[in-house]
């Protein structure tokens, strides 16, 4: 997993399976990261990740929750097909906005 | 009881220590069993994803984290994969409400409350059985292949 801030934006790369194991401690980098600076556009990379559970979910939307009240916006990229599936199944996507490359 | 004409029967069952680490090796192992069905991709992520669902359930809810056995029975009839994912921990006392999108009983913990909504938009069936005290077990059923070769499976 990497983390990079870049002024207000941060990028979680996310690892291949985002679930509840992998989730906890994501959410606590991205806390961290969120708290300490200016943080206020989140992009979730989904170029590594091949699974995604509702524990995924709740990754997004606690960073949502916590950015939104300050104007904030999370991202998705690069996510597959299912990823997709699965963001738009949740709801997740909207209050999401995915990213499309063409 | 069971009458299977067409197809074979082939059943598995599985226990592990309730560690989030497991979370990944029980939906890999499931799909892994699942092959001998020949399922499309899609339908492997479908069952991975109730799987997962289900074990993290019985992880964070059924046992809140204290490490407990987690049993998983996965059963092939024909072509329907039959999935049982037991543990005995605390139990859910209003099983409708559980399974209502969005509900949690644990919003600290930013959970989606979603768990049973993929379980039931990826299975066919899914049915829970609970008592406080006692623990959770949670049967799943899935048909696969079903939009493929349907002229060979249907009686005309």
């Amino acid at each position: 997993m990497k983390y990079e801030v870049q002024e207000n934006c941060l990028t979680i790369y996310l690892p291949g399976d985002l679930d509840h194991h992998n989730s906890e401690e994501i959410k606590r980098e991205a806390d961290r990261l969120i708290e300490r600076g200016h943080v206020r556009y989140v992009i979730f990379d989904f170029s590594e990740t091949e699974f995604c559970d509702s524990s995924g979910i709740g990754v997004i939307m606690g960073r949502y929750k916590k950015i939104c009240m300050f104007g904030g916006e999370v991202w998705a990229a690069h996510a597959n097909e299912r990823i997709k599936k699965i963001l738009k199944m949740s709801g997740a996507t909207k209050i999401m906005q995915i990213y499309e490359e063409d | 009881m069971r009458e299977i004409i067409n197809g074979m029967t082939n059943e598995m069952k599985l226990e592990f220590d309730s560690r989030s680490a497991n979370e990944a090796f029980a939906r890999v192992t499931v799909a892994s069993f699942m092959t001998q069905l020949n399922p499309t991709l899609e339908e492997v992520s479908d069952v991975k994803t109730a799987v997962s669902e289900a074990v993290t359930n019985a992880i964070i809810h059924g046992y809140e984290n204290h490490v407990n056995k987690i049993q998983i029975f996965a059963g092939i009839e024909g072509k329907t994969l039959r999935l049982e994912i037991t543990d005995r921990g605390v139990g859910i006392p209003d099983v409708k409400q559980a399974m209502e999108p969005l509900f949690t009983t644990k919003p600290e913990l930013e959970r989606s409350g979603m768990g049973f909504s993929f379980m039931e938009a990826f299975m066919d069936e899914v049915i829970v059985e609970s008592e406080p005290g006692k623990g959770t077990t949670v049967r799943m059923k899935k048909v696969i292949g079903k939009g493929r070769e349907l002229w060979t499976t249907q009686s005309l």
